[in-house]
């Protein structure tokens, strides 16, 4: 539909509207949305190209690993004791760790969990803190009392103390890397919510909201219709900044030991196993931990980008 | 007068907000009396202009006649039947009788919603209105009646003019085919060369459609142009009332008379001669206003009956229409040297 608008804006006496702070846009006569400008601002900023890079690149490494390494890691054969925290070498370009696998291979396979992690708790954590965000900003009054004292008591749980209780409690329910997830979307989805709230409660009160009570919009169309769209650009922005942090967060649960179970691999494991032996061989602990911080940064510097973009204020 | 065809009647409508006090019991200690006691009859294809200053309860009323605040008491009735009572199925379907146009252009269009979508949520709201498959072309129709090219339906509202955004307003306000639509306002925000436009638009709709308007405003001069009558507003409640030349050439109450006094005069020698009421103070706090006449803290006319009693909305002597001051008398501020 973007298009037939495209052609129609060139023959029109409209064509020539004034559109406030549009570049690219003014440029090829098309409807241009927050999102579209967004975009347009995005496109040429070398922190957002970066960061994505760098993101397409994990998530390749996640989806097919084998690409990158020719060593099963999984495949116990790999691992020889007797070259324990050998040192770079040929066919083995990153070492091997305390139990002599191929650190390089190790490394490529944990990205898998840290995505998979980072992904779904974000997705989840930003659902239910939306939803519940999004109703309680609506209605207000008790509703919004009773959801807002929940979320202040989640936010009260100190989160490493609230991820390790439910970690050790359910560690034997057989979720696996699910657990990690279950356990930070519980303690993450407040966050969501207080914004998700803040910005219903803004949108609101604007006239356009007024307008379709007045046209008979019941409570679901005002939500879903009008509320949402105009609050979700800042969910969007704090759910990217967010990203990073659960992936640094189930590092840290797995280094303590209620995150991911070997045989599983993931970065928090690895620095958490070599941690052991780090003064003797340090690149076992410093290779994965490089990782996670390239892989947190990137995810961080790509919610910057996008909330640069989406705040019009800011351009 | 329009005789016949009453269509909107409002009889002593009362909205109060109240104010608390304290955080987990809440007490009661007061009220804004917003809107204290108003009444009048519209009838159809008449516009009823309401004038009066910021905060006076224009709004509050706009918002009580389109059934967004319920009244506190009184009544609303749209073809007798009254809607600040009406709830469910039936609110939505007296929804459809009575419209509104907003104030503020810019935001009183989803920005994320392309024009299409907001002039045809009403359709999409009273499916009964209109079969899906026309909603597309009767879209395009209401675009082509309020002046706009129907080829822009896929464009968003910021890529439109104030003057433009207005009538997607209208547009939308028309769709659901109201007998009545409150304008709130609707030119105060756009610039002067436009208003007309907005005006004039207004008018030829009300002829096609045979609307009803009412017309909220603080411009006397656009109310003066569009209405058949005008209601004058005074914290919460009406001071005078009567058809647009009696209003404006033989004002009654000493309030109205201090506001057109106050019309910008474009004439420079009539500005030099023409008399100025410049009213002392601020209008006392609608929490708190003042016993007998409201007007009385701001009036040279006033004696202790102000204080005591309430003059009462109706015909006094020596003039021809409704007024409420003990001491109405017409005395003509616009026209005088």
């Amino acid at each position: 539909m973007n298009e037939a608008t495209g052609q129609s804006g060139h023959t029109s006496a409209l064509a020539e509207a004034p559109t406030p702070g549009g570049l690219p846009k003014a440029k090829s006569g098309r409807p241009a949305s927050l999102w579209s400008d967004a975009w347009a601002d995005l496109r040429r900023k070398p922190i957002f190209l970066i960061s994505c890079g760098i993101i397409a690149v994990l998530v390749l490494m996640a989806m097919w690993p084998s690409l990158f390494s020719s060593v099963d890691p999984f495949n116990a054969r790999t691992c020889e004791l007797a070259t324990a925290r050998q040192l770079p070498s040929a066919g083995h370009p990153f070492g091997r760790d305390n139990l002599g696998c191929d650190l390089y291979a190790r490394t490529i396979y944990g990205a898998a969990n840290s995505l998979v992690i980072g992904i779904s708790t974000t997705i989840f954590a930003a659902l239910i803190g939306g939803l519940l965000g999004l109703v309680a900003g609506f209605f207000g009054g008790a509703t919004d009392t009773v959801a807002s004292r929940v979320t202040e008591i989640f936010f009260a749980i100190p989160s490493i103390l609230g991820a390790l209780l439910i970690g050790s409690t359910f560690r034997d329910s057989g979720l696996g890397i699910w657990l990690v997830v279950i356990s930070l979307t519980v303690l993450g989805w407040p966050m969501t919510f207080r914004i998700m709230r803040a910005a219903v409660i803004t949108a609101k009160s604007q006239d356009f909201v007024v307008a379709a009570r007045a046209l008979g919009a019941g409570p679901g169309r005002i939500m879903f219709r009008h509320l949402l769209p105009n609050a979700l650009a800042p969910v969007i922005v704090v759910a990217t900044i967010n990203l990073g942090g659960f992936i640094a967060a189930e590092a840290a649960l797995s280094y303590l030991g209620v995150g991911v179970q070997p045989p599983e691999i993931s970065w928090g494991l690895m620095i958490a196993d070599a941690q052991r032996r780090f003064l003797e061989a340090p690149l076992p602990l410093i290779f994965p931990a490089v990782f996670l911080s390239i892989t947190v940064l990137a995810f961080i510097m790509l919610g910057d980008a996008v909330r640069d973009a989406l705040d019009p204020k800011l351009r | 007068m329009v005789n016949g065809d009453r269509i909107l009647e409002v009889r002593d409508l009362v909205k109060h907000f109240p104010l608390t006090q304290g955080i987990l019991f809440k007490r009661q200690i007061g009220a804004i009396k917003a809107v204290d006691g108003v009444s009048f009859d519209l009838h159809k294809g008449e516009t009823l202009g309401i004038v009066g200053e910021s905060g006076c309860g224009k709004s509050t009323l706009a918002k009580v006649l389109m059934a967004l605040e319920r009244p506190t008491s009184g009544s609303v009735l749209i073809n007798g039947r009254d809607i600040g009572r009406a709830k469910g199925a039936e609110l939505k379907r007296m929804r459809r009788n009575i419209q509104m146009v907003m104030q503020d252009p810019y935001t009183s269009l989803n920005p994320r919603m392309t024009v299409g979508d907001i002039v045809g949520e009403p359709f999409e709201i009273h499916t009964e209105v209109a079969p899906k498959g026309d909603r597309r072309k009767k879209v395009q129709e209401l675009l082509d009646v309020v002046g706009l090219n129907p080829d822009h339906i896929n464009r968003y509202p910021h890529q439109f003019s104030g003057g433009q955004r207005q009538r997607i307003g209208i547009a939308r306000g028309l769709a659901l085919q109201p007998e009545i639509i409150v304008c709130d306002e609707p030119v105060s925000a756009l610039d002067v060369s436009i208003q007309a436009q907005v005006i004039n638009l207004l008018e030829r709709l009300q002829n096609e459609f045979d609307l009803a308007y009412i017309f909220i405003a603080h411009d006397l001069s656009v109310v003066r142009h569009i209405s058949d009558r005008v209601g004058v507003m005074y914290l919460g409640k009406f001071v005078e009332l009567g058809k647009d030349t009696e209003i404006y050439d033989k004002p009654a109450h000493p309030y109205t008379q201090a506001l057109l006094s106050a019309v910008p005069v474009p004439d420079p020698e009539g500005r030099e001669q023409r008399e100025r009421i410049i009213l002392q103070g601020d209008p006392p706090s609608p929490a708190n206003p003042p016993s007998g006449c409201r007007f009385r803290t701001r009036c040279w006319k006033a004696q202790e009956i102000c204080a005591e009693e309430e003059p009462l909305l109706q015909i006094r002597p020596g003039t021809g229409h409704e007024s409420a001051c003990h001491f109405a008398e017409t005395h003509d501020v616009v026209h005088i040297g």
